[in-house]
């Protein structure tokens, strides 16, 4: 008797085991390769923000990207010479912005929906840990909106990036600054304590020592900051001319607030990402005079012919072709996170292209072997290993707002000087 | 008090950790083994390494609600903390391998005894405060710990510490390491409800639960309670610890806000709650169930979006009508199942 | 860095008039736990839920100024708070501390679970600036946060007007200090505790506005928000609202003070480990809390 009820409950234990074990891993099907008479469709994974603090960034990416996809299959795929058709289709799972299930998801995407190839999740964190898994399992992983350089130095062999690293993303506004005002000296670095914008204001405070600028303060504040008087007392008891730093979009648009509305004399703000978006103009006359580099803008200047200029091959759409498109698509303006997004599927099929393949050895080393000018910029992957993936083709760009005639604000390129709209407001009033 | 050093606390010897009650049911421990086994095997027999991806996820959580039910269960201490444990271990474990260079497995060992000593030494103090006093304790010692490694240089500070890719050539590669770190979290499943199980049918357990349903009493009747709280709730930081230096290790990087999310610790009193505080089995299946729901949420096409809201929604409906926990209402429903059910 | 007195008095200044707001945000917490021993943990989401309000109602009637929005913002989390306190807390208010906890963060779950599906993360932002005035000569301090202070310092007068100098206030103190003496003499008990709670989460909602003026904000932020309450809580006293009002000052010196000496990101250090040291030492806090 006693036996015999424990043996019942041990059974009802073990059904209830494997309820929960089913329940837990779901189910998922029909993804992966599928060949169907000379027409291959290949399966792209990535994960999105849907929810959390990347959300908004990320949702743009993913619109980048979808919207390549829905070009190359609409214009009928990509044919290989020997005929196949190759179309795409894309799996993707909401990562919450959070590291927690990032692993688990690409996992995930890599062996139950068999991706053929992987887009990196929006932000360097997200993609540091996502990179793990496309290495563990030999996928090819483009990268896009995460620009930290120490992602690509853990010997990794199957990641690409497609921004510019965080090495070299505000090193130009050093480059302004000289040009603008030989006579400045005093620099303050005000940034985001996370991995991408400490990696970037470390080698641009290197840079500004190396050109003779006096850093009179390197400070970092916490990623969720929304009170930075204490930093902008600390920049004027500093007697800094001018101010580098920020870190992504809210913290920096509230840095700038505060900047104006406790009237900080400084002559020149560089920002980062926060800039470049189209709804930094919501802060109106505080936008005013802030510099921000950004990773694309529909303005930019690579078009057929520089790409001739320079002796490397052209590819893709031209930047207004781009945006034509996204607007048709989304009814809004793409922000260089949406180019990102679109660039990283351009990339993959310009690869897959050169190719002439879809064997993703084979693919890689096309990517390897890429040196391509795209609306985007130009792309091209160190291969040597301690740095195998990271970008050295593409260059920052460097935006200001300005007011024109009639007091609208207005974001115009100022940097490199060959590509410029308009001069640089000097001194930010 | 007195002047002889104690050899070791009175609360903590071996001869306490015998069944206090003669008569328990195999099944008491077996079922809990088994459901914890059953969950650790599964994916082993589908060979798909997505289900262990899971199956990771699923008993780490097994292992924080196992391990916090000790002290939220047993001895009734509420800690919003739990996960600092966690946090430190896999900072300290994280150090040893990236910056010192040593093994995995000293990483392990050293984690769990991080964190137990941080246990040991907080405890001491915060202990001695009860109800949501403890409470909010536990999340002021997780955000000062926490602020604090932010600013501390040699785990990186803001950053955090990274891992050359190459460590895991010492284990084999990267996929046999995945596999290795995977079985090594069974274990420690394991362990966990193994200790549970232990503490729960001991003398000491007893001590614990005498301490939660009236700790003057307790003390009255001769349980030395500041020293049995203390070792409680060092026994439920090692596990989570240990945890947390293997889960750092797979993935590769730690940083401070991953290391210690509050809302972990919330989750892992949820799984607690929802199984039933105080019992064995209870905290393993409401870890599992809670797991299973929310991946089941998180996939679903027209709750994905207010996952959250049906969370809060379920939960409250078990705090109001169902506070026991699964195994709890069980137990009271058909008293027959008490002697199988712990 | 040379510090000179200007500087000195404007990180003194800033810390200052932070720390009445957030004394605010704090004050709805602590009357929440002295009248009814709960500590509501949906506390964060509340007041973030606040901000959208004030945002909302500005952008639905076209405000060019937040105040009238935050007032209606104000007057309405009143009856939600009551409503929370019916749906989740009732139930479980002579329950262990455990069950309100998770009662009140299973609120806390559903509030942001429905704000992430509507709102979404994106940070918002109420377009209105009142510019900036001069204070002693050359300290630049932004007129909203001047207002939110002052606001801040008077709804803290008006509670304890209201707590003292009202009958329902004498409830309130009465179901406090004893509720079973307050329902034997005949105070409504029930409805007393779900309109402290509902008056514990009206001071939220107005802390948060107030935030909502000065900073950008998202559904996020709650949370930060909520940690600082019980900091300050903690300081104050816990379940004395009034002395929640220097609780937030002491938590807005020490903000304005560690940077001028260390880097900013140790005030967090600084401030949790103080709250830490306080729950051990004197867990009624600084100014006597509810015995």
């Amino acid at each position: 008797m006693k036996r015999g009820k424990g043996t019942l409950w041990l059974g009802l234990a073990l059904l209830l085991v494997l309820a929960l074990a089913l329940a837990a891993c779901g189910g998922k099907a029909e993804t992966g390769q599928q060949t169907e008479g000379n027409e291959v469709v290949l399966t792209i994974g990535y994960t999105e923000s849907q929810t959390g603090k990347y959300n908004v960034s990320s949702s743009r990416q993913v619109k980048g990207l979808q919207l390549w996809v829905k070009q190359i299959n609409e214009a009928g795929g990509i044919e290989l010479s020997d005929g196949t058709v190759i179309k795409f289709k894309t799996v993707s799972y909401d990562d919450e912005s959070s590291k927690d299930r990032v692993q688990e998801l690409y996992t995930r995407l890599a062996t139950e929906d068999n991706a053929d190839f992987l887009i990196s999740p929006y932000s360097s964190g997200l993609t540091a840990a996502a990179a793990v898994i496309a290495e563990q399992y030999g996928k090819v992983m483009i990268t896009t909106g995460a620009a930290s350089d120490s992602i690509y130095k853990k010997g990794y062999t199957q990641v690409f990036q497609i921004y510019t690293p965080a090495s070299r993303y505000l090193t130009g506004a050093v480059d302004i600054l000289q040009k603008a005002d030989p006579e400045l000296k005093k620099i303050a670095f005000v940034y985001e304590d996370s991995k991408f914008a400490t990696s970037v204001v470390t080698a641009a405070k290197d840079y500004a020592e190396s050109k003779g600028y006096e850093v009179v303060l390197f400070e970092g504040y916490a990623p969720d900051t929304t009170d930075f008087g204490p930093f902008i007392n600390k920049i004027v008891g500093s007697g800094a001319e001018a101010i580098l730093g920020g870190g992504h979009f809210q913290d920096g648009s509230t840095f700038a607030r505060q900047l104006h509305e406790e009237g900080v004399p400084v002559k020149f703000v560089a920002l980062l990402v926060a800039p470049p978006e189209p709804d930094f103009a919501e802060l109106g006359d505080a936008a005013v005079g802030i510099v921000g580099p950004s990773q694309w803008e529909p303005q930019a200047q690579y078009t057929p012919e520089a790409a001739q200029k320079l002796g490397i091959e052209w590819f893709g759409p031209t930047s207004k072709e781009f945006v034509d498109a996204y607007v048709a698509e989304y009814g809004e303006e793409p922000s260089y996170h949406s180019a990102g997004g679109y660039a990283a599927g351009l990339i993959l099929e310009k690869a897959i292209r050169a190719a002439d393949s879809t064997d993703p050895a084979k693919v890689k080393e096309a990517l390897d072997a890429m040196d391509v000018l795209i609306f985007f910029g130009r792309i091209k992957f160190e291969t040597a290993p301690e740095a195998h993936g990271l970008q050295i083709g593409h260059e920052m760009v460097y935006v200001q707002w300005q007011k024109d005639d009639q007091g609208n604000l207005k974001k115009e390129v100022v940097w490199p000087e060959a590509g410029a709209t308009a001069e640089l407001l000097y001194p930010k009033p | 008090m007195s002047q002889r050093k104690p050899s070791l606390p009175p609360a903590f010897r071996l001869a306490d950790f015998r069944p206090a009650l003669p008569g328990r049911h195999w099944a008491n421990w077996a079922l809990p083994l088994l459901v914890v086994l059953g969950l650790g095997i599964f994916p082993l027999l589908t060979g798909k390494d997505v289900h262990r991806e899971t199956m990771f996820t699923l008993l780490r959580a097994v292992v924080m609600a196992v391990s916090l039910n000790i002290i939220l269960g047993y001895t009734g201490y509420v800690s919003f903390g739990h996960v600092v444990f966690f946090g430190l271990g896999g900072y300290v474990g994280f150090y040893l391998v990236a910056v010192q260079g040593r093994t995995l497995w000293e990483a392990l060992l050293a984690g769990g005894l991080a964190a137990g000593l941080l246990a040991w030494l907080i405890g001491i103090g915060i202990l001695r405060l009860r109800g949501a006093y403890f409470a909010l304790v536990t999340i002021g010692v997780n955000e000062a710990v926490k602020a604090f490694i932010q600013n501390f240089d040699p785990f990186g500070g803001p950053l955090g510490l990274t891992m050359n890719f190459s460590v895991y050539q010492a284990y084999g590669g990267p996929r046999a390491m995945l596999q290795m770190t995977y079985y090594i979290l069974v274990a420690l499943a394991v362990a966990a409800v193994l200790l549970a199980y232990a503490v729960r049918t001991s003398k000491f357990g007893l001590g614990l639960l005498s301490i939660r349903e009236d700790e003057d009493a307790a003390e009255v009747m001769g349980v030395v309670t500041p020293l049995a709280k203390t070792w409680a709730f060092v026994l439920s930081a090692i596990l989570p610890g240990m945890v947390g230096a293997l889960f750092f290790f797979r993935n590769g990087s730690v940083e401070p806000h991953e290391a210690f999310p509050l809302h972990l610790s919330i989750e892992a009193i949820v799984m607690v709650m929802l199984g039933g505080q105080g019992t064995v089995l209870g905290p393993v299946l409401g870890a599992a169930g809670y797991q299973a729901m929310r991946a089941f949420l998180l996939t679903n096409r027209y709750l994905k979006d207010i996952q959250l809201t049906v969370s809060g929604a379920l939960l409250l409906l078990i705090v109001l009508f169902i506070p026991a926990g699964l195994i709890g209402w069980l137990r009271r429903r058909f008293p027959a199942s008490r002697r199988v059910l712990l | 860095m040379a510090l000179d007195w200007t500087t000195a008095l404007s990180f003194l200044i800033d810390g200052l008039m932070l720390g009445f707001v957030f004394g605010v945000a704090a004050m709805g917490l602590t009357l929440i736990w002295g009248v009814m021993d709960v500590i509501n943990l949906a506390h964060g989401p509340l007041i973030a839920l606040a901000m959208f309000g004030v945002y909302l109602i500005m952008n639905f009637l076209g405000l060019s100024n937040p105040y009238p929005a935050l007032l209606l913002t104000t007057l309405l989390a009143l009856p939600v708070g009551m409503g929370i306190y019916y749906l989740a807390v009732h139930r479980v208010i002579d329950a262990p501390h455990l069950s309100s906890l998770l009662a009140t963060y299973s609120v806390n779950m559903m509030l942001m679970g429905v704000m992430n599906a509507v709102f979404g993360g994106a940070p918002r932002n109420i377009d209105f600036s009142l510019g900036s005035i001069t204070l002693f000569g050359d300290i630049v301090v932004p007129t909203a946060r001047l207002v939110a202070a002052l606001a801040a310092v008077l709804i803290a007068a008006a509670l304890y007007f209201f707590l003292y100098r009202t009958r329902v206030g004498r409830y309130i103190r009465a179901v406090t200090d004893n509720r079973d003496a307050a329902e034997l003499v005949g105070v409504p008990s029930t409805t007393i505790l779900a309109l402290s709670f509902g008056l514990g989460v009206l001071l939220a909602a107005f802390a948060g506005g107030l935030i909502a003026t000065i900073f950008p904000f998202t559904i996020f932020d709650g949370g930060r928000y909520e940690l600082k309450s019980f900091v300050i809580g903690v300081l104050g006293g816990l379940g004395n609202p009034i002395g929640s009002l220097f609780g937030g000052l002491i938590l807005g010196v020490i903000e304005g003070l560690v940077p001028m000496f260390l880097e900013t990101s140790w005030t967090p250090v600084i401030e949790f480990g103080l709250f830490v040291f306080i729950l051990l030492v004197r867990p009624t806090g600084l100014f006597g809390g509810k015995s």
